[in-house]
């Protein structure tokens, strides 16, 4: 289906003013689709893992964070190389685009708080992820609250037929991807807990 | 100082006439429409740099969690040994 998408995105009519480039949009905002998704998911894991003390929560919180930096660098480097035909420039600190990166260096901070915190640290991290969470909404609407080059969040409900399905397939595609990577990943944190309990059953002998 | 002086008029008497042709300095900017394409930003090659990154991230992605889980397998693996080998 992610092999496919290219096909659909090419077949999609141009845009009048934009041209070809308007065609970066095709995997530009699936990316934030997605990267919201995983933010969602470790905002309400973290805080299942600090309220309910669930440890298998904060191991699916930490593999979403993990994706929530790989999808938030998709978009942030999808969208300047369209900003710099649509706009002229390849990066403009306004409202959306600061908040966003905010958001990305928001989670690139919750994993260096994991990775290097020491012991204790997966409960400030998951504390990082709600306060992420909660500056997803803000993100979303920056676009209609203040004055940017960032077109609204009126464009996706007004796609004209051809490039409706191309994008929603897109995005179908981004996020069948993203449910194959949170697998992989958190079998990974489920292995590593397993590893850690090896060990410890080993120290006790 | 006599050579001098004739060498500077006579590069002034020849560069009188070219000065004469000289286009007059531009007063404003004027803009053109619709821009001819030699002149505009290609978009291709933005849009399949932001294709290949999509493609390569979401790739090395995938290697590095493929090559953690090795490792985590791989040491489990060998603790079990380790561990039936004590066991014995």
């Amino acid at each position: 289906m992610f092999a496919y998408a290219p096909v659909m995105i090419a077949n999609a009519p141009y845009e009048s003013s934009m041209g070809l480039v308007q065609k970066i949009f095709y995997f530009h905002v699936p990316s934030w689709f997605v990267m919201f998704t995983a933010v969602f998911i470790c905002g309400i894991q973290s805080a299942n893992f600090l309220f309910r003390r669930k440890p298998s929560a904060d191991r699916i919180a930490v593999a979403a964070g993990e994706l929530v930096v790989l999808f938030g660098l998709l978009g942030l480097v999808t969208g300047p190389l369209w900003g710099r035909k649509a706009w002229g420039v390849w990066w403009q600190w306004d409202a959306r685009l600061t908040m966003a990166l905010l958001l990305e260096l928001i989670f690139i901070g919750y994993l260096l708080v994991r990775k290097y915190g020491g012991p204790g640290s997966e409960k400030l991290a998951a504390a990082m992820a709600i306060f992420g969470m909660a500056n997803v909404p803000f993100v979303y609407v920056s676009v209609n609250i203040w004055r940017t080059v960032h077109p609204k969040t009126t464009v996706v409900p007004s796609l004209v037929p051809g490039m409706f399905g191309a994008f929603w397939f897109s995005v179908l595609a981004f996020m069948l991807l993203f449910v194959l990577l949170l697998t992989l990943r958190v079998r990974l944190e489920h292995q590593r807990a397993a590893l850690d309990e090896l060990y410890l059953a080993e120290e006790d002998l | 100082m006599k050579h001098l002086f004739r060498a500077c008029c006579s590069v002034l008497l020849l560069a009188a006439p070219a000065a004469a042709f000289q286009p007059s300095a531009q007063g404003g900017f004027v803009p053109v429409t619709p821009l001819t394409a030699a002149e505009q930003l290609p978009a291709a090659p933005l849009l399949i740099t932001a294709y290949a990154f999509v493609w390569v991230a979401v790739l090395v992605y995938v290697w590095s969690i493929w090559r953690r889980l090795g490792k985590v397998e791989h040491e489990m693996h060998a603790l079990q040994q380790r561990a039936r080998r004590d066991s014995r």
